[in-house]
């Protein structure tokens, strides 16, 4: 796929820091308000999938490689299930513990005094215990996952340049 | 009317048939049904704030109480994403 013109470029630049800022936003706060890490990664992408169309495949892929977010998606991936995994191993450090798979383990001690709060309100950010931290794995992995998904689709049924 | 035909108006006979009594048998919408549903739906929503911290309820259900069932939606994007790469891979050079 080819670039668009230069009005159309010039918009998406624009536009392009703004939802993606939206979209991190929606990441971050996915234990307080609507969303999480489906539909925030949703929107990155997308943005990202706006740069894809403005700028044209070959473009983009001359800057970022496949190769690159299919390790960032796994990266996404092993981050969710250790922090499942987490639930079961910490049993061995807190006596007084019953762990299960997926278990919040964080929420609830004063050990590590991160997300340990309780939320009382929408603006305690350091509340949920494990949930940002799985909410930030599974945006990683849904930003990674859908945009080679589209990169990898507009990049394979490319029309060449000057035919 | 080949056999096999003939078969699949049977299966799909039979299929229509279960979905209309799983319809007729489903309880009215909104009312709350004690004997099938005792406190599952009452219980989450008075313990998630205290349990989990998070002030949203639908997440703190997708990724904690359900847990697992995220762990699947994630396979299936990582199988969506490992299935589109491998059927585009012959059209790159």
């Amino acid at each position: 796929m080819i670039g668009m013109s230069k009005i159309v470029r010039t918009i998406t630049s624009a536009v392009f820091p703004f939802v993606m800022i939206y979209g991190l936003y929606v990441i971050a706060h996915g234990h307080l308000t609507p969303g999480g890490g489906f539909q925030g990664g949703a929107v990155v992408a997308s943005s990202l999938a706006m740069i894809l169309v403005a700028y044209g495949s070959v473009w983009v892929v001359g800057r970022i490689k496949e190769k690159h977010l299919s390790i960032l998606e796994s990266l996404g991936a092993i981050g969710f299930i250790g922090l499942g995994f987490l639930g079961i191993i910490l049993v061995l450090f807190y006596s007084s513990y019953e762990g299960s798979f997926f278990k919040n383990f964080l929420i609830g001690q004063n050990t590590i005094p991160i997300f340990n709060e309780i939320g009382k309100g929408l603006s305690n950010i350091n509340t949920a215990g494990v949930l940002p931290l799985m909410n930030f794995a599974v945006g990683l992995k849904v930003i990674a996952g859908l945009f080679v998904i589209v990169l990898v689709m507009a990049y394979a049924t490319r029309v060449k340049e000057g035919k | 009317m080949s056999g096999r035909n003939f078969a699949a108006i049977i299966f799909f006979a039979i299929v229509a048939v279960f979905l209309a009594f799983g319809a007729l048998m489903m309880h009215p919408f909104g009312e709350f049904d004690e004997e099938n549903y005792p406190e599952m739906d009452q219980y989450i929503i008075d313990n998630t704030q205290n349990e989990t911290g998070a002030d949203n309820g639908v997440t703190s259900v997708v990724f904690d109480y359900r847990g697992f069932d995220t762990l699947g939606e994630a396979t299936v994007l990582f199988t969506a994403v490992a299935g589109v790469v491998l059927l585009f891979r012959r059209l790159k050079k």
